[in-house]
């Protein structure tokens, strides 16, 4: 490659003042991205309202993406069905058989369920989502994990509110625009979930390790009980997820814990649903903080 | 009309040179327009739940700048480390900050390393590359009071190796920059 042009523009007073006014722009620009990011690093919700514009802006471009995922998959599925079809057919009906008799059972079960509760008196209260969207987008090249919703404020969506797939729990909203909403993945270190293992309700709690993976830590310290293949579901407990969602299944257990994996990988799901806060008192409390302006509670699990 | 021009004959492009120029919102803008561009592909189908992608916006920048010195001016690092702080995810500012010091690292390459190759090249944007996302990741530590993960390793290794493939890209559309569209 030939060397660059020498940038010494000779007696032109204008040219060597353009010179120099770049440089000083581009310290200018060291100097006023240290004080931006401070502000920040203090205040994380601070410069929300840029960042929900630029989504908005971006939104038809994740949309469309969003949707070229869907079908992309399944076009690889379908040729993939092809291509198995009949193995997949004998094991399908082999499952259908065991589902049917699973399904007798369950309806018994599901009967005595009813029963007792009405023995005791619960009411179930249906927890109805507050919207269904798309994931358009997601931090991929940084550490922080953050995904994009396709749904926003004019879909009832408020920050705090629990973000789950079909198969389990997906994240929180913390920052909601008018038609994007803004996610942080179960994956994220700043991610807290408190859950239980769902074979016997040892409580624990989940924190994203942001390489994809999660640290399952316990809150009963002692001999580690973990084994690999344990499922963890969400304890319910602080009142903002609701009990009983997946959120990952423990991989390697270590010396006060163990890494496990999502239950529900953010990529694999079309659609996502938006849930209201678990309890009553969770949703007044995040209702009182947007209104207070707060945003730094709303990290709290 | 673009992709005509892009496989006709060389002959045939010298013919249409005369008499035109290239269109000055093309030779300028493109530029910019593609680095924003890139900086807005995590809306992409993609849903990543590792930091796996490399930053691409950032090695368009440095492709650019290593392809065609003095074209972005050496402030350019203000606002399109901007724009990208907008879209990364990154604590707001870190962009900003980076990208400032990155133009003003490759104007100090550019005097000390007068003649280069394509390889030495390679090796600073290598250098300023792995800089970057070390400086990242400590950032959004910084951010989540967590320790910086080793989940960058592989992240770095793969942006060293996609740089090539993304000069080849960037000469490209150097090319389709300085098409003689304009009829003087």
């Amino acid at each position: 490659m030939a060397r660059p042009k020498d940038r010494r523009p000779g007696y032109s007073r204008r040219a060597q003042y353009g010179i120099f006014t770049g440089y000083v722009i581009a310290m200018l620009g060291v100097v006023a991205g240290i004080a931006v990011l401070v502000v920040s690093l203090v205040n994380p919700g601070a410069f929300s309202f840029a960042r929900s514009a630029a989504a908005e802006v971006a939104r038809p471009m994740g949309k469309a993406g969003a949707e070229g995922r869907a079908s992309g998959q399944g076009v690889f599925a379908a040729i993939g069905a092809y291509f198995k079809a009949g193995q997949q057919n004998a094991e399908l009906r082999r499952e259908v058989d065991a589902a049917r008799a699973n399904a007798v059972s369950m309806q018994a079960l599901e009967d005595e369920n009813r029963r007792l509760k009405a023995l005791l008196g619960i009411v179930d209260p249906a927890r109805r989502p507050v919207a269904t969207a798309h994931l358009i987008g997601s931090s991929g090249a940084s550490t922080r994990r953050y995904a994009v919703l396709d749904a926003g404020i004019s879909d009832g969506v408020r920050p705090g509110q629990p973000v789950r797939a079909a198969s389990g729990l997906i994240g929180r909203v913390i920052e909601a625009g008018p038609r994007t909403a803004r996610v942080l993945l179960v994956t994220d270190p700043d991610n807290v979930v408190p859950v239980r293992r769902a074979s016997d309700g040892l409580s624990a709690f989940v924190q994203g390790a942001s390489d994809g993976r999660i640290d399952i830590r316990l809150i009963n310290m002692g001999t580690n009980p973990l084994k690999k293949g344990d499922v963890f579901v969400t304890s319910g407990s602080g009142g903002l997820y609701p009990p009983g969602i997946p959120v990952a299944v423990a991989t390697a257990p270590h010396r006060d814990g163990a890494t496990g994996h999502l239950a529900a990988d953010p990529a694999d799901h079309v659609y996502v649903l938006v849930e209201q806060a678990f309890s009553a008192q969770a949703r007044d409390d995040l209702q009182r903080m947007i209104e207070d302006g707060a945003k730094t509670a709303v990290e709290e699990p | 009309m673009i992709f005509e021009k892009l496989t006709a004959s060389p002959e045939d492009l010298v013919r249409k040179r005369i008499n035109r120029a290239p269109l000055p919102a093309l030779a300028i803008g493109l530029p910019w327009a593609t680095i924003m561009l890139a900086s807005m592909a995590s809306f992409s189908p993609v849903i990543a739940s590792a930091p796996v992608m490399p930053p691409l916006a950032y090695l368009m920048l440095l492709a650019w700048r290593m392809m065609r010195p003095g074209m972005l001016p050496v402030w350019a690092g203000l606002p399109l480390g901007f724009f990208d702080d907008l879209y990364s995810g990154q604590p707001f500012g870190s962009g900003i900050v980076l990208w400032s010091v990155t133009m003003l690292a490759l104007e100090v390459i550019d005097e000390r390393f007068l003649w280069r190759g394509f390889s030495q090249d390679w090796l600073a944007a290598s250098g300023l590359i792995a800089a970057y996302l070390t400086m990242c990741a400590l950032v959004a530590g910084l951010a989540t009071g967590y320790p910086l993960p080793l989940v960058i390793g592989p992240q770095i290794l793969l942006s060293l190796v996609i740089y090539p493939v993304i000069t080849r890209v960037v000469a490209l559309l150097d090319r389709i920059r300085l098409l003689p569209l304009k009829r003087l």
